[in-house]
C-alpha cells in the first residue's frame, strides 16, 4: 500500500544558535511499516526525533501525522504532552527513562495516565471509588499485564524498574510507550548496549508490534543487523541532510552511504563493509 | 561474619586511626582555642577583663581525640551498620510484623488520647498540637514527598488558611464548619497562584522562590493594618461548634443539652478529636490520590520529568494540582489553629514553622504517611520531652536529628510502597527511588 503515509516530514530545519542540526530535511514514514533513520554519530538523528515528539520546536518545515480515520495534525503545532495525548506519538530515549522507583507495573500504568484520567472523572470520581473507576483501572492493569507477558517480564512486575536488568528495562520501555497506545511508536535506539540474543528479541518483538497492533514504528539504529532485518525503509541522514533513501539492499549498496559512514580510514571501510554485508 | 572477605580489606592499622584522631584534635583545638580557651568578660567599671582556661580546652581536646579513636575501632569491629548483620532473621520477620502493627496501634492510642489523659490537660494541648503537625504534614508531604517539588514557603498556605477562618467568622459571622472548606479553597487557590510562576523552576531556585512567597504572605498580613489587624493580629475568634451548639457553660451549651457537668474539658477533647478526624482525612485522601492517575502522575513527576512528557502528561496541571492539594490541607490546618488559639498574629507565621514542618517530611521519609506521623511526633513531643534538659534542649535536639540522619539518610521509613500490584507488594529501596528535582 504504497502512499499510504502516516508521517510526512517537510523541509525540517532544526537551527541551534549558528549550527544547523537538520536542514531542510524531507521524508516520509509509512502506515504499519518500520522506517529506520540511520546515519553516522552527531548527524542529527535524535534531533528528528526531539522535533516529532515536541522536545524541539522546529525553526522551520512541517510534519504532518495522518491517524488511520484520515484525521491530520500539524505535529509542529503541538507542543510537549499533546503531541502524545492527542497526536498519539510515543517515544522510547536513549538513554533509558523508567520511573526507577516505580515498579515495572507502575510505569505502565503511568503510562495509561490520559486514559485513566478521564475514566477517574478528573479524580473525583476515582476518590470516592465509583463503580466505573474500578472497571477501568481494572482495564488498565489488563493492559499492562498483557504488555508485561509481552515482553516476558510478566513474574517481575511487582519488582523496582530500577532493579531490572538492561535488556528487561529497554523492553519495559517500548512496554510503557505501547501503553499509551500510540498510532506512530520512535524508538530511539532501542537495541543500544543488547547483546545479540537480546537484540534478536528485540527484532522480533518490534515485527510482532507491526504485525498484531498495527503499530507504525520509527526507528533510529546503530544496529546494522537489527535495521537490515527488521526495515521496511531507511533513511540515511548525514551533516543534518538525508544522503539515501530506500529499502535497506539499495541504502546498503549505495555509495554515499557507504562514504558517509567510512570516509576516513580503510580499517573502518572494512569493518562497517563487514558489518553491512559487502 | 556475614561478609568474611571485608575485614582485612577494611582494618587500617594503627597509623590511619591514630591520624585520623590526631586531625579530629587538631580541628577541635582550632574550634575550641577561643570559644573554650578564653573567656572574656565585662568588668567592674566596664573594661574588658578575660583569663584563660587551657585546663578545659586540653581537657576537650583530649575527649575529642580519644572519641575520635573510639569511634574508628567500634565502625571496625561492627563493620557497615546494617540491620541484616545485627538483627537475627527470625527477629526480622517478627519486625515485619511489628511494623505492619505500629499504623493501628497509633491510630487507636490517638483515639484513645482523651480518654486515658482526660484530666492531664498539658497532654491533650501536646496531641493537639502534635497532630496539628503531623497534618501539616501529611499535606506538604503531597508536593514534597510525592511530587518532589521542594517547598519552603508551606506556612504561607497555614496562614491563608487561618486568616481566611478568622476574618470569615469575625467580620461576616460564618460558622467554622462553612469556613473550613473556605479556608481550604482559598489557600489552594494560593497554592496554584504560587505554582504558576515557579513552574519553570527546579530544585534550589525553587526552594528559595517558595522561601520568599511565605515571607511575602506574611508581610502583606503584617502590613495590611486594615484588614488583619497587622502585628496585633486578630482576637476572639469563635470558637467551633457542635452541629451549631456551642460547648459553652450556658444553657444553650452542648453540656447542658446533655445533661452533664459543664467543664472546660470539654472543649478541648472536642479540639482534639476535630485535628484527628481532619488529619485522618488527610491522609485517607493522600493515599487513596497515590492510587490514582494524578497521585502516580505526581510520583512518576519526581522520578522523570521528561519521560512524563513523553508519555503525554500535562507537566504544568500536574504540578498545579500537587501544589493545590498541598495548600488545601494546609489550609485546613491553619482553620482550626485559629479556631484553637481564638487569636492569631503573623508571629505565628514565621519561616520558622514551614522548616520545622519540612524537617517533619525530610525526617519521616519523603512520601510516607507513617514515616511522617512518626517525625511529628518525634520532633514536637521530643522538644516536650527535653524540655526538663532546659538550655541543652536545642543541643540534644540538634545531636538526635543529627544522628538520625547519619543513621537514616532517606528518612525513618526509607522505603516506597507501590501503589499497585499483582501478586505481592514490595518495599522498594529507597536508593532507586529518586528525590525529585523540584
Amino acid at each position: 500500500m504504497s502512499g499510504d503515509r502516516i508521517l510526512h516530514v517537510h523541509g525540517l530545519t532544526m537551527r541551534f544558535g549558528g549550527i544547523v542540526a537538520v536542514n531542510e530535511l524531507s521524508f516520509d514514514a509509512e502506515r504499519r511499516q518500520i522506517t529506520a533513520l540511520i546515519g553516522p554519530n552527531g548527524a542529527g538523528k535524535t534531533t528528528v526525533f526531539n522535533c516529532i515528539t515536541g522536545f524541539y520546536k522546529p525553526t522551520a518545515g512541517s510534519m504532518r501525522l495522518t491517524h488511520d480515520n484520515g484525521a491530520e495534525i500539524r505535529l509542529e503545532r503541538l507542543n510537549d504532552f499533546r503531541i502524545s495525548k492527542q497526536a498519539k506519538v510515543a517515544r522510547t530515549f536513549q538513554n533509558i527513562r523508567l520511573f526507577p522507583g516505580m515498579t515495572a507495573l507502575e510505569n505502565l500504568m503511568v503510562a495509561q495516565h490520559n486514559a485513566l484520567m478521564r475514566a477517574s472523572g478528573l479524580t473525583f470520581l476515582g476518590l470516592i471509588g465509583a463503580p466505573s473507576w474500578r472497571v477501568a483501572e481494572k482495564a488498565a492493569i489488563d493492559l499492562a499485564k498483557f504488555w508485561l507477558d509481552r515482553i516476558g517480564l510478566l513474574d517481575r512486575a511487582d519488582d523496582a524498574a530500577g532493579n531490572l536488568p538492561y535488556g528487561d528495562q529497554r523492553r519495559l520501555e517500548i512496554a510503557r510507550a505501547m501503553c499509551t497506545e500510540p498510532a506512530l511508536l520512535c524508538l530511539d535506539e532501542p537495541a543500544a548496549g543488547l547483546n545479540a540474543r537480546e537484540s534478536g528479541a528485540l527484532s522480533e518483538l518490534l515485527l510482532s508490534i507491526r504485525a498484531d497492533q498495527g503499530t507504525s514504528i520509527l526507528l533510529i539504529e546503530h544496529d546494522m543487523s537489527v535495521v537490515m532485518e527488521i526495515s521496511d525503509r531507511v533513511v540515511v541522514m548525514d551533516y543534518g541532510v538525508k544522503i539515501a533513501e530506500g529499502s535497506p539492499r539499495d541504502v546498503r549498496d549505495d555509495p554515499k552511504v557507504i562514504a558517509a559512514y567510512l570516509g576516513v580510514e580503510d580499517q573502518e571501510v572494512a569493518a562497517v563493509e563487514q558489518e553491512l554485508g559487502l | 561474619m556475614a561478609n568474611p572477605s571485608t575485614p582485612a580489606s577494611r582494618a587500617p592499622g594503627v597509623a590511619f586511626i591514630f591520624k585520623k584522631a590526631l586531625i579530629s584534635a587538631l580541628v577541635a583545638l582550632v574550634l575550641f582555642s577561643l570559644m573554650i580557651g578564653i573567656r572574656t568578660e565585662a568588668g567592674p567599671t566596664g573594661q574588658l577583663i578575660y583569663w584563660t582556661r587551657f585546663g578545659d580546652l586540653a581537657s576537650l581536646v583530649a575527649i575529642v581525640f580519644g572519641g575520635s579513636i573510639v569511634m574508628e575501632l567500634l565502625r571496625q569491629w561492627w563493620g557497615p551498620v546494617g540491620t541484616v548483620m545485627v538483627i537475627p532473621p527470625p527477629l526480622q520477620s517478627g519486625l515485619v510484623f511489628a511494623r505492619k502493627l505500629i499504623a493501628p496501634a497509633l491510630l487507636i492510642f490517638a483515639v484513645l488520647v482523651p480518654v486515658i489523659f482526660y484530666d492531664q490537660r498539658y497532654i491533650l494541648d501536646l496531641g493537639i498540637l502534635v497532630l496539628t503537625y503531623v497534618m501539616l504534614g501529611w499535606g506538604l508531604n503531597v508536593v514534597v514527598g510525592l511530587a518532589g517539588l521542594l517547598d519552603l514557603g508551606y506556612v504561607a498556605f497555614y496562614a491563608v488558611g487561618a486568616y481566611s477562618y478568622a476574618l470569615l467568622a469575625t467580620n461576616f459571622g460564618l460558622s467554622f464548619w462553612i469556613c473550613l472548606p473556605l479556608a481550604g479553597i482559598l489557600a489552594a487557590l494560593w497554592g496554584v497562584m504560587l505554582g504558576f510562576p515557579v513552574l519553570r523552576l527546579r530544585g534550589d531556585y525553587l526552594a528559595i522562590v517558595t522561601l520568599a512567597f511565605g515571607e511575602i504572605i506574611r508581610l502583606v498580613i503584617t502590613n495590611w493594618q486594615s484588614l488583619t489587624g497587622g502585628p496585633n493580629g486578630i482576637g476572639s475568634i469563635p470558637r467551633p461548634s457542635f452541629f451549631g451548639i456551642p460547648l459553652t457553660a450556658g444553657d444553650d451549651g452542648l453540656a447542658a443539652k446533655l445533661g452533664i457537668e459543664f467543664s472546660p474539658t470539654h472543649r478541648i477533647v472536642f479540639l482534639f478529636y476535630i485535628i484527628l478526624a481532619l488529619a485522618l482525612l488527610t491522609n485517607w485522601v493522600t493515599i487513596r490520590l497515590r492510587r490514582l492517575p494524578i497521585g502516580r502522575a505526581w510520583e512518576a513527576l519526581r522520578e522523570d520529568e521528561v519521560a512524563c512528557r513523553a508519555l503525554g502528561i500535562n507537566i504544568t496541571t500536574t504540578k498545579l494540582t500537587a501544589f493545590a492539594t498541598g495548600a488545601m490541607f494546609g489550609g485546613f490546618a491553619g482553620a482550626f489553629f485559629a479556631t484553637r488559639q481564638g487569636f492569631i498574629s503573623p508571629e505565628s507565621f514565621t519561616f520558622q514553622e514551614s522548616a520545622l514542618v519540612l524537617a517533619i517530611v525530610v525526617l519521616g521519609g519523603m512520601g510516607s504517611q507513617l514515616g511522617v506521623a512518626l517525625a511529628a511526633l518525634t520532633m514536637i513531643g521530643g522538644f516536650e520531652l527535653f524540655r526538663g534538659l532546659e538550655q541543652y534542649r536545642m543541643l540534644v535536639f540538634g545531636v538526635a536529628m543529627v544522628l538520625l540522619m547519619i543513621w537514616r539518610p532517606r528518612g525513618l521509613i526509607g522505603h516506597r510502597a507501590p501503589t499497585v500490584f499483582l501478586r505481592h507488594s514490595q518495599a522498594i529501596s529507597s536508593d532507586l527511588v529518586k528525590e525529585g528535582h523540584g
